[in-house]
């Protein structure tokens, strides 16, 4: 028998998990803000107390291991050489990796881009360019450019093999904190990411969240071992895959609305069907994209910036609310929840115009291209139109009056028929936020972990 | 190791030429890199930069070649890969039209070398080691 504790230190909230594996489930669950500001311990410590309160007396732990997204999460800059190839296999690998991707850079830098990985305060860059045994010149210019400035933050080579050698000289010559991994993208349209993001997560945790003061906690803790969204992937991957004698649930999406972002998992192949051609770098099978735009408090702007000034008029008319004054107020407010109905109604607006832009922004499309030979299928992106479950997580929606509401947008309301997203899914929802909590789990005891995902992944009906 | 980008340009889903030149060009001991049908002139050049390849050679069958391929070369130009050997061939105009003048047409585009409808490969592949110097 072991007590676990899992620890999720959030950008706005440190939520703890306490879970008994011989009862195979949770025994409480408790939050606090996070406090990684003054001294991240504060927070630890009076959600600790809470848990102990609900539990009703102080319980040894055997483990005690936490992910993190607190003090802004793992920010990443992306640079590749060609926008559709190798920038879009090292964005994925960030995006994969847990990073939130801060900049993106397509061929030669120049000098105001490098300026900006020091202003943006970037945590680690990913260094890609050319397939392997292709074009080296371009990658060999952005290190020796990054080298000159005096970039001091980790750099990870992921770039053409062929570059390797020169791209280590330039380390050296310059005293970077380089890192050397398999190219992101071998050969045209292939995309691997297993190298580069391991070596992601090596940096994170030897380097990053000591830079970000969450190192302090780990007298107390045993590790910290994963950026947050990392965790929420391994979840939702273990939870579609199964383990062992557990049965996975097949083909799934993931959304987790958040403060400051909203992100997306799609766990399936990019396609199942024989009569389309598919175009494009090769698609994760499991994949995450963030939204750093949209979020309920942080991003809360975001949400309305693209609208027109006829639809910012429409919404206040049809809602009687007055949406841009609301979204400053959330953006300035971070920590507020909703205190009266009239609050709940603008969340929950806001939550479905999240849910439904971040599925747009992740979805594939497919259009019918007219051949002498007849008709045929283009697809670009992953087709989720026969994807089983949509999943949501994120404070705002498990907290959700018409949580339905929010999940549906992720489906094609709108009739799109370009747009490949779920046709006809299940929605269920990560009632007790536990999602991390169990990607966390599942890298000791993945078993327990799915388990006590299918115990409490409930189903919505409308 | 040279390095070859082929595919087959436009609304077009002819699969078991470019299949041929793959095979032909792979045994004679390029690097190819095979981009398949309904490929744009952004797919052959973004696959050539990152390759770093010296020849693009385009296949069209269905016709429509000229419109596929016009402003291709202007394209090169602008990604920075203007020198690279472009080729067609294939069935790249409508109809039984004097090759001499579709030949024209295409060398005006930018195209280094145009073949007529029905050349083997063989017949290319010897231009290929001419240009690429191998």
């Amino acid at each position: 028998m072991a007590n676990y504790l899992l620890i999720d230190f959030g950008s706005t909230f440190t939520k703890l998990c306490a879970v008994n594996s011989e009862a195979e489930d949770i025994i409480a669950t408790a939050s606090y803000f996070t406090t990684v500001d003054t001294d991240i311990n504060i927070g630890y410590h009076e959600a600790l107390e809470q848990l102990y309160e609900k539990i009703g007396n102080r319980i040894d732990f055997d483990q005690v291991i936490a992910c993190s997204s607190a003090a802004g999460g793992l920010k990443m800059a992306a640079i590749g050489l060609v926008e559709e190839l190798t920038v879009e296999a090292a964005k994925r690998v960030c995006l994969g990796a847990g990073a939130k991707v801060d900049l993106v850079f397509s061929h030669h830098l120049n000098k105001s881009e490098v300026k900006q990985i020091i202003e943006k305060k970037i945590d680690i860059i990913l260094l890609a360019g050319g397939a392997d045994g292709g074009n080296s010149e371009n990658v060999i210019f952005n290190a020796e450019l990054l080298g000159k400035m005096g970039i001091s933050i980790p750099i990870i080579f992921a770039g053409n093999k062929s570059a390797q050698d020169e791209i280590i000289d330039v380390f050296d010559k310059y005293n970077m904190d380089g890192y050397i991994c398999d190219n992101v993208m071998p050969k045209v349209n292939e995309l691997n990411i297993d190298s580069a993001r391991e070596k992601i997560r090596q940096i994170f945790l030897d380097k990053i969240i000591e830079a970000k003061g969450i190192k302090k906690i780990e007298n107390e803790i045993d590790a910290v071992v994963l950026p947050t969204p990392q965790a929420v992937l391994e979840a939702a991957k273990l939870l579609s895959e199964g383990y062992l004698t557990e049965e996975g649930l097949g083909d799934l999406v993931v959304l987790d609305i958040g403060g400051a972002t909203t992100d997306m998992y799609s766990i399936c192949s990019a396609s199942k069907r024989s009569d389309v051609i598919i175009h494009g770098l090769e698609e994760p099978f499991a994949k995450r994209t963030v939204e750093g735009d949209l979020g309920m408090r942080y991003s809360a702007p975001g949400i309305i910036k693209s609208l027109s000034e006829e639809e910012i008029k429409f919404i206040n008319l049809e809602k009687e609310v007055n949406i841009e004054e609301e979204v400053n107020r959330r953006y300035n407010n971070v920590q507020s929840l909703p205190e009266n109905e009239h609050d709940e109604f603008i969340d929950q607006f806001l939550a479905e115009m999240c849910a439904y832009r971040a599925m747009y922004r992740h979805v594939g499309r497919i259009e019918e291209v007219f051949t002498p030979m007849g008709k045929v299928f283009n697809q670009k992106g992953k087709d989720l139109t026969d994807i089983k479950y949509v999943i949501g997580t994120g404070g705002v929606v498990i907290n959700s009056k018409d949580k339905l509401g929010i999940l549906v947008k992720t489906t094609n309301i709108l009739n799109n028929i370009s747009e490949l997203r779920p046709v006809d899914p299940e929605f269920m929802i990560d009632q007790k936020y536990i999602m991390a909590a169990m990607g966390l789990l599942s890298q000791k005891e993945p078993l327990l972990a799915i388990k006590i995902l299918k115990k409490h992944i409930m189903e919505v009906r409308g | 190791m040279k390095t070859i980008v082929i595919g087959v340009i436009g609304a077009d889903v002819h699969a078991v030429g470019n299949k041929i030149i793959e095979y032909t060009l792979h045994n004679a001991g390029y690097n190819v890199v095979n981009i398949g049908v309904l490929s744009s002139q952004e797919d052959f050049i973004n696959a050539a930069i990152e390759t770093n390849s010296e020849l693009i050679l385009v296949s069209s069958l269905y016709g429509h070649g000229e419109i596929d391929c016009r402003g291709m070369r202007e394209k090169c130009i602008e990604a920075g890969i203007g020198n690279i050997h472009l080729y067609v061939g294939g069935n790249i105009v409508v109809g039984k039209q004097d090759f001499h003048q579709v030949k024209e047409t295409f060398e005006k585009m930018g195209f280094d070398r145009v073949y007529p409808p029905g050349t083997p490969i063989d017949n290319a592949l010897s231009d290929i080691r001419e240009d690429l110097g191998e």
